[in-house]
């Protein structure tokens, strides 16, 4: 019988040597003359464990990992002969780190060959348009109301509210546009998506398509990541040679395509409306609102514009009804998000869970702590726009409104961890002079603010006395805050401010040392 | 669809062929920065001549084409070394060492974010965060990602880039 056997092409597996470790495992079985099929697939997300090798068995999928091109060969001797490999980690399904996740969105991510409409369909794909087209577009927003879903880009918007006033606009022609400019440090969940299971969000758009009544979507994908848009645009061309996306999708005389586009390495055009412009070829310039995308977006057209996880979400929460979703999560925040551990830790990965895990069990029982083996001093969560927490914040709930009470935001739900090395004076600075590179220079407070905070901050770490120029940062940051056009200059006194506040004796430590001199 | 993702190795700017790249476009709504990726894609670069060009196909001031060539962190305006090194400084990869990497390529290396070495084999560029965050610090090289880069790894793929082929 012919082994199969599965290993990720997911671009982080790569570069920790993937690639290299299929190829060693093809040639040595070829050598021994076992028929076997080597079958690509997405990350399972265990990321210290890539590359991770997978073996099916009557028992269900067994792993190895971390596995070289060098333990190949013993590898391949334990398959053959009895015997437990020094790398095996039993059933992939019952390791803790994924036994313990809620995986929805993710389920079929690293399971599946994500360029195979055959494969997505076996596992479950497709459920959620079958139920779409049999219901009436009112219905379909219906559901994505009832089920809580909020935009999970970082905003929280309700995705069923957005929905229903596209569809209610009436024009020649509306849009979907899939938000896939992934910029935040610390997250790679729609990167994982758009590797490991990217008809999931084909499948997502073409759902949005037919609940507002557009014909046409565009995905922006980023250019920092190639091997996304490779894969999705592969996943796109598949879906249109099966009859998923083309004149009549899947035969229900509906139309829906997709257009993949590549952004060029902005990070404001994550902002909504600055994608929609760079969309239409323009420089990346956040637009002022109203008008709101929704009545008058790509091209002036109305347009639904979402977040990968908010539509790789739709197809479930169409598939086994809306409260099966709400039935996950806490408060206002229903469903699960994908929270994405990064930076030093030891265990660093994507853990879906329903809203309402704390900080201290994401970064420790799932994370192990930091990979330096030191103490945690900060995280930051939400990405370079989100607030630093010292660790007296660590028993916060993550989901929208316990973030928010604190100061902080979910964001698009990553986690960076630092040890104690970290200076968080260096770290606001830093924030500031991400937002002079990448401010759209539209709005004074975030083209110029940003600048006169750099050179604030600067001032302390000179080693003068930090009370007036921190004042002067409060006082900017505010400004900031009060007076940005979006959440670029809006929320970069985030990570500033949470600095300041949670760990002061760094802004001090520029005068100790001048003192000293 | 070309693949559009930039490697260092181009062909010399061509005029007519990149008149061919444009026209290939015309039609398409939003065209601007698809041409634009595909030039980078031929020739490494966008040409300054290309600019009346495309704002004649689009029908847009050169102003406008000239905005939108100098907004975006990726178009280049000369071509880049034989290869391409990105290193990620956002905050993941800061939190296990990414300043001190940059630091030692400035340094021991002499190169300059931004810049290519004056042998013309690498052009070193900062990115913020390449999606690779749980396995940082990160890098990519003529488009291929690399994790838990050290010291050694950014020496090896900088001596290695400056061998003759």
């Amino acid at each position: 019988m012919t082994m199969r056997i599965f290993i990720s092409k997911d671009a982080a597996a790569l570069s920790v040597g993937a690639d290299k470790v299929a190829k060693t495992l093809s040639a040595e079985l070829a050598s021994r003359g076992i028929a076997a099929d080597i079958v690509r697939t997405g990350s399972r997300g265990l990321f210290w464990l890539e590359p991770m090798v997978e073996v099916a068995t009557a028992a269900g999928r067994i792993a190895y990992g971390p596995v070289t091109s060098a333990d190949v060969a013993s590898l391949v001797d334990s398959l053959t002969a009895s015997g437990m490999h020094p790398l095996c980690l039993g059933p992939v399904d019952a390791i803790p780190y994924l036994a313990k996740q809620e995986r929805l969105t993710f389920a079929r991510v690293g399971v599946i060959d994500p360029t195979s409409v055959a494969d997505y369909i076996a596992h479950g794909g497709y459920e959620g348009l079958e139920k779409a087209i049999a219901l009436s577009p009112a219905d379909i927003v219906e559901e994505v109301t009832k089920s809580g879903l909020r935009g999970r880009g970082g905003a929280g918007f309700p995705t069923g509210i957005k929905w229903k006033t596209v569809l209610g606009a009436s024009a020649d022609q509306k849009y979907i546009v899939c938000n896939a400019d992934e910029g935040d440090s610390g997250t790679f969940a729609d990167r994982m998506i758009m590797e490991g299971d990217p008809l999931l969000l084909v499948e997502g758009m073409t759902i949005a398509g037919l609940a507002v009544g557009a014909t046409l979507g565009y995905i922006y994908i980023r250019s920092e990541y190639p091997h996304a848009f490779r894969a999705f645009q592969t996943a796109v061309d598949a879906a249109r040679k099966a009859g998923y996306l083309g004149a009549s999708v899947a035969g229900s005389g509906k139309a829906f395509d997709i257009i993949v586009r590549l952004g060029a390495g902005a990070y404001v055009c994550g902002e909504e409306t600055a994608l929609l412009e760079s969309l239409e070829g323009k420089r990346g310039i956040v637009r002022a609102k109203p008008p709101l995308p929704a009545l008058k977006g790509l091209f002036g057209k109305p347009t639904v514009i979402n977040n990968v996880l908010s539509l790789a979400a739709v197809p479930h929460i169409l598939a086994d009804g809306w409260k099966t979703y709400a039935d996950y999560g806490m408060g206002r925040s229903r469903g699960t998000l994908p929270f994405q551990l990064a930076g030093n830790i030891k265990f660093g990965g994507l853990v879906e869970k329903a809203f309402g895990l704390s900080i201290h069990e994401a970064i420790y029982e799932f994370g192990g702590g930091t990979r330096s083996g030191r103490p945690v001093r900060a995280v930051q969560i939400g990405g370079p726009l989100g607030a630093y927490f010292p660790s007296s914040l660590f028993d916060t709930a993550l989901d929208y409104e316990a973030m928010a009470a604190k100061k902080g935001m979910l964001g698009h739900g990553g986690i960076v961890v630092f040890d104690d090395t970290v200076d968080l004076a260096a770290q606001a600075r830093f924030a500031f002079e991400f937002c002079v590179k990448e401010s759209c220079g539209k709005c004074t407070p975030c083209r110029i603010g940003s600048t006169r905070g750099v050179e604030t901050i600067d001032r302390i770490l000179a080693g003068e006395d930090p009370a007036k120029p921190l004042a002067l940062v409060r006082d900017l940051s505010q400004t900031m805050l009060d007076g940005s056009l979006c959440a670029m200059g809006g929320l970069t006194p985030y990570p500033v401010l949470s600095a300041i506040d949670h760990f002061p004796e760094d802004f001090q430590r520029g005068l100790t040392r001048v003192a000293a001199e | 669809m070309t693949a559009q993702v930039s490697s260092g190795t181009a062909a010399r700017w061509n005029d007519a062929v990149a008149k061919d790249i444009i026209d290939a476009r015309r039609s398409e709504p939003g065209a601007m920065l698809p041409i634009l990726h595909d030039l980078q894609e031929a020739f490494g670069y966008v040409d300054q001549s290309a600019v009346p060009v495309i704002a004649d196909v689009l029908n847009v001031s050169r102003a406008e084409v000239h905005g939108v060539i100098t907004y975006y962190h990726d178009f280049r305006h000369a071509p880049a070394g034989k290869h391409v090194l990105k290193i990620c400084r956002a905050e993941a990869c800061q939190s296990v060492g990414c300043r001190d990497l940059i630091a030692h390529v400035e340094q021991k290396h002499g190169l300059e974010l931004g810049k290519t070495s004056p042998d013309g084999s690498i052009t070193v560029e900062e990115v913020f965060c390449l999606g690779n965050c749980a396995l940082s610090p990160a890098v990519l090289l003529d488009g291929e990602l690399i994790g838990r880069v050290t010291i050694d790894d950014i020496d090896q793929i900088i001596e290695t880039a400056a061998r003759p082929a």
